[in-house]
């Protein structure tokens, strides 16, 4: 071997490595970064003080503490039932196991306005339901119960999908040390098992959260525009659009735009800590 | 048997036979080690007392109860996990607290035995830290005080010498036996590690595919193995000393026209020994491929078998061999024979032939 | 052969799976509960649609489909997406590999950067683009004095929908572009490969599922976008609107065969990239399925 192969440093950058970075810079500073110092810089434009205003309007008020109380609500309902469906899926065998687990991905595959016409057409005002529902003075469509719906099915996987994989890779010693200290399978659950699961759940949980915030086409479909009754905040925020009330949205994207954010960064804090106790095993 | 008894279990997996018809009794306060090579059906059989099995056929008594359709949480047995099995999550402390909070003893009642435990484990100090934060030996000890924390009336523990280095699993192992002898349970420990079952135990159980081969003090196994199995599982395994050259093995004293090729053996050339375990000899009248000559010194009668003293060269060599095949050879002292090695391991012994003997001693490879 | 069991077993063994039974009982109660929401939540829904498209009855269908309108809607869907998939795919992969093997300061800030259009809410999201473009923004106002429509027109909502599907390729590479291939890629480039050759022939096909996993997701996400492009677009009949938002605009407009007919090929559209989905996500080496 004559040829010296020369070492190069892991840092040192080879042809190209500026081009495709300053690309990705580009291309990120052009289609994110630049909407979102828009939007903020609008903000600042029509001043703090009107955007307080806005966002104390009575409506816009409303359609916040609608939007975060079906937020939280989501998520108690999918603590629970993502949790038991990933615990189902991984842990027992049943006839149609495979094609329910293939069939929890459908939310992520099928537009927000389908699923709003399917909710529409099952308990609409025209269905057999909706009328049976509507004479016993349940509402469904236009309705609290109906956003519920509507939310409950876009956020379905995500809890089910991030539990999945930690169950999965759990070694199942711990349970059975458990049951030599005499714990019973409710206790395993509760002490061995939830809190090795807690981090999945918790990404999952802040996942469909801030879907269930923002989700609206859905929604739009199911809930319509009521003011005072059914309207959230993402519907909310469109109507100002529409009727050109750029102040108006603002105030209301601004609280919707930080919560996201909030949650971005809640979401890295739970990676970051769930892999405190994986440092050395 | 007071302490444990185990009647006719028998286990099956599909159509695999793991254990195979096996009593034997244990009695309170005793040490015994189940030993056996992998597969033979001691985890099994240490499960199936604990209640994470079940047997397809038999009895299980712990402490003169029943306790063969017990539920595992129902026998109060304390199990230490070859991987501790410790609960990630928890500290130390909650480790051991564990199955005291699950027998809803007080607060007071539990801080007090676990502060016992943690310095009969000498983990003083260590009450607040993580299992990640502790290195195995020390995961160990807090398997065993969260095993010992609900006084359980007997203690299994699977293979507790597996994932420890050497210098640690001798320590690990006296230590073992200075608790028992405090603490005075019943305890049963899985084992494929001769000397470890040698070194500590009261009593030896050798399995071997499912079935019970001896049951014996260590001396007993040693002295009077019952079987082939156990003469050559329990006891000393032969050091023939060699050297290599030119890709091949020459052992010391014999002709050097007789070598024995390298296999997958890249150890440099120079001084070697052989280790060759007696039943892994075969004897034949004639000469073959890589067999070497010997002459036979002494051949000792066992009851179900023969030990077969060779020299081979300048080294002594026991083989063991089985009745038929006794009857069909007849082999006498001064006869000339031909020893063949099945699987043997290559030690460098460049340090000097001397050193090696004593590492191996050391290390527990012979006495 | 196993023998049969004497009574002294059959005793032993009876109460041990009596205890068993209890233990099984439990856990059929709680697949049975998962199956019944599960069964509520998802499948009844999709049984609506399709029970609702066997009264319908196909011609009626058919002839909501066929009108000029509604092939329009399709059609651009099927543009945005081509568009989103193209741009995104090729971004994306040239994010990954920047994200993976080069190191700068801020990295790791730009990363949650790209995650953002996943955590914004489309109608903000849209609503951004508006303030953006919009007669008085910034870039608005320098396009509105070269008389190019960028709101309310296809360039609009053809930016939106690749916002909106920035992270999907990237994510799914950029793992896969950490724990693998640069060593590959440096043997490569010591037998003398470019960096170009050492990227198509070496990088590329380790990416591949993990790539068509990206792609299938992000088509379905560019197909079922509504929010953002609804409020980029203006909605225009025949000029602006896509299948979702023709879903929306008939279903407002009480046209219901109209949104019925657009939703249910939508519907049966997505069962089929959920197969794809599937598919890729098994070779990719996901342990979920």
């Amino acid at each position: 071997m004559s040829s010296k192969i020369r070492y190069k440093s892991p840092r040192a950058l080879k042809p190209g490595d500026i081009t495709l970075r300053s690309i990705s810079f580009v291309y990120i500073g052009f289609l994110i970064i630049l909407p979102i110092i828009a939007v903020i810089s609008g903000m600042f434009k029509g001043g703090l003080a009107n955007l307080w205003k806005q966002i104390t309007l009575p409506q816009a008020l409303f359609s916040l503490k609608l939007t975060f109380i079906c937020a939280l609500a989501i998520v108690v309902i999918n603590v629970i039932t993502g949790t038991a469906t990933a615990w189902v899926l991984v842990r027992y065998k049943f006839p149609l196991k495979n094609l329910i687990n293939a069939l929890v991905d459908i939310p992520f595959a099928i537009p927000t306005v389908v699923t709003g016409i399917m909710l529409v057409l099952l308990y609409g005002p025209r269905s057999s339901i909706g009328t049976f529902l509507n004479k016993q003075g349940i509402e469904v469509i236009y309705a609290k119960p109906g956003i519920i719906l509507a939310l409950a099915f876009v956020t379905f996987p995500f809890v089910v999908r991030a539990v999945q994989p930690v169950l999965m890779e759990m070694d199942k010693d711990m349970e059975e040390a458990a049951r030599t200290l005499g714990a019973s399978r409710f206790t395993i659950f509760r002490r061995v098992v939830l809190p090795t699961l807690l981090p999945a759940i918790l990404t999952g949980t802040a996942l469909s959260f801030s879907r269930a915030l923002g989700e609206f086409g859905s929604v739009v479909i199911v809930a319509g525009n009521i003011p005072f009754k059914s309207q959230v905040s993402s519907v909310y925020i469109y109507g100002e659009i529409e009727s050109a009330n750029t102040q108006g949205a603002l105030g209301t994207a601004m609280v919707l735009l930080v919560s996201s954010l909030l949650i971005l960064i809640v979401l890295n804090v739970i990676q970051r800590w769930s892999n405190k106790y994986e440092a050395h095993s | 048997m007071s302490g444990i008894r185990v009647e006719n279990l028998r286990k099956t997996f599909d159509n695999f036979t793991a254990v195979d018809d096996v009593s034997f009794g244990i009695e309170e306060g005793e040490l015994a080690a189940l030993l056996g090579p992998s597969g033979s059906g001691k985890s099994t059989i240490l499960r199936i007392i604990a209640g994470l099995e079940r047997p397809d056929h038999g009895r299980i008594y712990l402490t003169s109860r029943e306790v063969t359709h017990h539920s595992v949480q129902e026998r109060n047995i304390g199990f230490v996990f070859q991987h501790y099995a410790l609960f990630k999550h928890m500290t130390v402390e909650k480790n051991i607290a564990f199955g005291l909070e699950v027998q809803k003893k007080s607060k007071k009642e539990i801080k007090a035995k676990v502060d016992e435990l943690i310095d009969l484990v000498k983990l003083e100090g260590y009450n607040n830290q993580y299992p990640h934060q502790l290195s195995g030996g020390q995961r160990q000890r807090v398997a065993l005080a969260r095993a010992l924390a609900p006084e359980p009336r007997v203690l299994l523990l699977d293979e507790p010498f597996g994932s420890l280095d050497a210098k640690v699993r001798k320590n690990l192992a006296q230590w073992i036996r200075d608790l028992h002898k405090r603490i005075h349970v019943t305890g049963v420990f899985v084992t494929h590690d001769q000397n470890e079952a040698m070194e500590i135990s009261d009593k030896i159980i050798l399995i071997n595919r499912g079935r019970v081969e001896q049951i014996g003090t260590p001396r007993e196994v040693y002295e009077t193995p019952a079987t082939k199995f156990v003469a050559s599982f329990v006891g000393n395994v032969n050091v023939v000393e060699s050297v290599i050259s030119d890709g091949s093995i020459f052992i010391n004293g014999v002709s050097p026209d007789i070598t024995l090729q390298m296999r997958e053996c890249d150890l440099a050339p120079g001084e070697v020994v052989l280790l060759v375990r007696p039943e892994e000899i075969s004897l034949a009248r004639a000469a073959t491929e890589n067999n070497l000559p010997g002459i036979i010194r002494a051949v000792h009668y066992r009851g179900s078998f023969y030990e077969v003293e060779i020299d081979v060269g300048n080294n002594l060599v026991k083989a063991v061999i089985d009745k038929e095949e006794y009857k069909a050879e007849e082999w006498r002292a001064k006869d000339p024979v031909f020893v063949l090695f099945g699987k043997y391991k290559v030690f460098d012994a460049s340090e000097g032939y001397q050193q090696v003997h004593s590492m191996l001693k050391q290390y527990g490879y012979i006495e | 052969m196993k023998p049969t069991p004497d009574p002294v077993d059959i005793e032993v063994i009876t109460l041990w799976d009596k205890r068993v039974r209890r233990e099984k009982l439990g856990k059929w109660i709680i697949i049975g509960l998962v199956f019944l929401w599960f069964a509520f939540l998802v499948l009844f829904p999709l049984y609506g649609i399709f029970r609702e498209a066997g009264e319908e009855g196909l011609k009626t269908i058919f002839s909501s489909l066929k009108t000029a309108d509604s092939i329009h809607a399709f059609y651009l869907t099927f543009i945005t997406t081509l568009v989103a998939v193209i741009l995104n795919t090729v971004f994306g992969v040239i994010m990954a590999i920047v994200f993976a093997r080069q190191k700068f300061k801020g990295k790791l800030l730009l990363e949650s950067i790209v995650d953002m259009p996943f955590a914004i809410s489309p109608i903000v999201a849209g609503f951004m683009f508006v303030v953006l473009f919009g007669p008085e923004g910034w870039i608005g106002s320098w396009f509105e004095s070269m008389n190019i429509k960028i709101l309310y027109a296809i360039p609009g909502m053809m930016i939106a929908t690749v916002f909106i599907t920035i992270p999907f390729v990237a994510r799914e590479i950029l793992p896969i572009l950490r724990e693998f291939g640069r060593e590959e890629e440096e043997a490569a480039a010591t037998l003398g490969a470019s960096r170009w050759q050492a990227f198509w022939r070496v990088t590329l096909p380790s990416i591949k599922w993990g790539l068509a996993y990206g792609v299938t997701l992000t088509i379905a996400r560019s197909i079922g976008e509504f929010g953002a492009v609804l409020v980029v677009s203006g909605s225009i009949i025949n000029m602006t609107q896509t299948a979702t938002l023709r879903i929306h605009d008939q279903f407002m407009n009480f046209n219901y065969p109209g949104a019925f007919s657009a939703a249910l090929v939508l519907a049966v559209f997505s069962f089929v990239i959920l197969l794809f989905i599937q598919y890729a996500y098994k070779k990719k080496g996901g342990p979920l399925l």
